[in-house]
């Protein structure tokens, strides 16, 4: 629908930036030798890990590689889960 | 522009081709290989250019392979001319294979030419890594066949997209030309063609070689529908 309606009002993105966009990430893969699918089990060992101390929401999880010049960082952003365990 | 003496080595051994870009073709006796395998000596596989007597081709061998020279044999060779040259330019053969290891080998200094699409992007991200892990970085880039009409309207890579991507020094943005097709039907560098603006990029790029700062060319498109009707109406305007 989205799609739909940003060709409608012709906001269709520009292919250089979607070629830039696709491009971020592939070179981020080819340079770490990470594949997607590890990029995944990755994910699943450290809801693992994380939930034996916390509660956390696995279905939120969102792990990314992102680039600055020639920095790259492994960006998790890790919900805590919102039945807080409080101190009675 | 002071005249250097230059050595072109064409290193896509069984695809030769700068002795055609060149017009050489028919002054070919010997190449690289038979300088590799000892039936000449270096300078007798060195065809001087027509115009530019400071200019030389060592052409490729175009019935072998790559294997049928070494990344020691292109150090040997260069060390060879080092002292009688200024510059010895090493063309190297797409792929990640034998021909970039030779080219790579003997290198000072390593240009990486790429179009501002996503393959040839992604190639050159790949060969910016193996420079480096060579320690012949840092590589800097040529930006080639610029289409400024597609970048304009969103439609091609601009400049900044790829440097970004690529985290590299910029050395040249070479627009597309049509130029460059006819020089090479005649056998004449596009350097040499008048008002090309190809041309134009690539002398700028060797004065930026030689350490002269040189700004960036301007390419945006000039010949759009739209801007041949502007000049059109200006002109009536008058």
């Amino acid at each position: 629908m989205d799609n739909f309606l940003e060709k409608l009002f012709g906001k269709e993105k520009k292919s250089a930036n979607t070629a830039k966009e696709r491009l971020k990430l592939v070179l981020i893969h080819d340079r770490t030798d990470i594949t997607p699918g590890q990029l995944e089990s990755l994910k699943n060992e450290l809801i693992d890990v994380i939930s034996k101390y916390i509660h956390i929401e696995p279905n939120k999880v969102k792990i990314n590689m992102t680039q600055e010049g020639k920095e790259h960082r492994l960006i998790a952003d890790i919900p805590i889960s919102s039945t807080p365990n409080r101190r009675k | 522009m002071n005249a250097k003496v230059v050595t072109i080595s064409d290193g896509d051994i069984g695809l030769r081709n700068l002795d055609v870009i060149l017009g050489l073709e028919n002054r070919i006796v010997y190449d690289i290989v038979d300088v590799v395998e000892g039936r000449c000596r270096i300078r007798q596989a060195m065809i001087r250019d027509k115009r530019l007597p400071e200019l030389f081709l060592i052409p490729a061998a175009q019935t072998r392979d790559k294997s049928a020279v070494s990344p020691s044999d292109m150090i040997r060779l260069c060390e060879e001319l080092r002292d009688e040259m200024d510059w010895i330019i090493i063309d190297s053969p797409a792929g990640i294979e034998r021909g970039f290891r030779n080219a790579l080998a003997p290198a000072d200094l390593v240009l990486v030419v790429t179009n501002p699409e996503v393959s040839s992007v992604r190639d050159a991200d790949r060969i910016i890594g193996l420079v480096e892990a060579e320690e012949k970085g840092p590589a800097q880039l040529i930006l080639n066949r610029v289409n400024p009409a597609l970048t304009k309207r969103g439609d091609m890579l601009s400049t900044e997209d790829v440097l970004e991507l690529l985290a590299i020094k910029l050395i040249g943005v070479v627009p597309e030309d049509e130029s460059v097709i006819v020089a090479s039907n005649r056998g004449q560098p596009v350097t040499f063609a008048n008002n090309s603006k190809a041309g134009q990029a690539f002398h700028n790029i060797a004065k930026r070689l030689l350490g002269e700062e040189v700004p960036f060319m301007n390419i945006e498109a000039n010949n759009g529908i739209m801007n041949k009707l502007a000049k059109m109406m200006k002109f009536r305007g008058d």
